[in-house]
């Protein structure tokens, strides 16, 4: 377990150098929909993904393609980071409005 | 509502597999369903709590807050259950033959039993917390038939768990705890990977190689049965690397740590409590 610890921080410490260098998409949620409903984003890289909820209800950005989830709160915004991902298209919706809130990330 | 009921079942699935599993573990101990029962209330305060504090805990952190606190109360979650694993190690095989000879009760030992009452709160905070927020949207935004979804998708849910609880009990006492043991097991190496999940998505630790594999074709996460075994064994269609180390690192910190504890409880029973089945991959 120990060991387990000690290459975990390594490999951490040398994650972070890198830092800094990471890209920043956006999508906005509005009227429970996303805003682009395709977001174009590089293939290979890891990078962060700022989605904004304009609505005055909270929302739950999801993707079971690309295993992300995370509440983002009325009007307001949150990030992840996503990838590296291998070139395709990746659905994402809105778990709280899955009737409306969906998209595809255009990965290429 | 059609649309409410589902998306509280789901969150309510995942909670009530738990506390259906814990509900085994520790069937015929005095006293559980009060624990159980704490566990459950805790839980639904708990989950207003976060709820309430929503907004707070998104903004800690510079952003990562959420991601911060599910992973921690998963991982907290991950180290209640292996103390009962452990603990049941050494005291599994007396329970089973207490409880064969006193018709069901067993008085030993209910040492572990607040570490499952707090395995039941975190299970049912995590979830609840979310349904309370898409509840409160749902109301804020004018939705009908709010309170009929939350029922019945409490209901479904719960009949879920109920089902699998009464499936658990066709296991002979003799394999029971060892049965219980294992599911346990499996369900602390589900959720430390998803413990590295969140982490990973917060970009506190690396991917790596992310996705390991897609066996989407198969069987998708949003899949009941894959949803299901997702909470059971920790499965995952599309893991990253540190998510499969997180659940061996799991499974072999507990395995190796029940062998050790079987063996010091009962030096003269050679084949002790600890055996297990081979663990599916998550």
């Amino acid at each position: 377990m120990r060991r387990f610890f000690l290459a975990a921080s390594l490999l951490l410490a040398g994650f972070s150098v890198q830092a800094g260098e990471i890209p920043e998409y956006k999508l906005v949620i509005s009227n429970h929909r996303y805003e682009p409903a395709e977001l174009k984003v590089p293939a290979g890289i890891k990078f962060k993904l700022v989605v904004e909820n304009r609505d005055a209800s909270p929302e739950e950005f999801e993707s079971t393609e690309f295993n992300r989830e995370k509440i983002v709160m009325p009007n307001s915004s949150t990030h992840i980071y996503v990838g590296p991902l291998a070139a395709g298209r990746y659905k994402f919706f809105g778990d709280f409005h899955q009737d409306t809130a969906q998209g595809t990330l255009l990965v290429e | 509502m059609p649309g409410i009921a589902l998306l509280v079942f789901r969150e309510v699935l995942e909670a009530a597999l738990i506390v259906t599993i814990v509900c085994a573990a520790t069937r015929g101990v005095p006293r559980r369903g009060l624990f159980v029962g704490g566990g459950l209330i805790l839980g639904v305060l708990g989950a207003l709590l976060v709820a309430l504090f929503a907004d707070s805990l998104a903004n800690a952190f510079s952003g990562i807050g959420q991601e911060v606190f599910n992973a921690g109360v998963l991982l907290a979650a991950v180290l209640m259950i292996g103390w009962h694993v452990l603990w049941m190690s050494s005291h599994g095989r007396a329970m089973a033959v207490e409880m064969k000879a006193l018709g069901g009760a067993v008085q030993s030992g209910s040492s572990s039993l607040m570490m499952l009452l707090l395995v039941v709160a975190l299970a049912v905070l995590r979830e609840g917390s979310e349904v309370v927020l898409f509840l409160y949207g749902m109301v804020a935004g004018g939705a009908v038939g709010v309170l009929g979804g939350l029922a019945l998708g409490v209901i479904a849910g719960a009949a879920v768990g109920f089902a699998l609880y009464y499936g658990l009990l066709r296991i002979p006492l003799r394999h029971f705890f060892d049965a219980t043991n294992a599911m346990l097991t499996l369900l602390a190496a589900g959720l430390a990977s998803s413990a590295a999940r969140y982490l990973v998505q917060a970009d506190l630790l690396p991917a790596l190689t992310d996705p390991l594999w897609d066996s989407s074709w198969l069987l998708s996460n949003d899949s009941l049965l894959g949803q299901t075994l997702h909470i059971l064994i920790g499965y995952d269609a599309r893991p990253s690397g540190i998510m499969l180390v997180f659940y061996i690192a799991t499974l072999l910190v507990l395995l190796g740590g029940m062998h050790r504890v079987a063996r010091a409880a009962a030096p003269r029973a050679g084949h002790a409590a600890a055996a297990i089945a081979a663990p599916p991959r998550p």
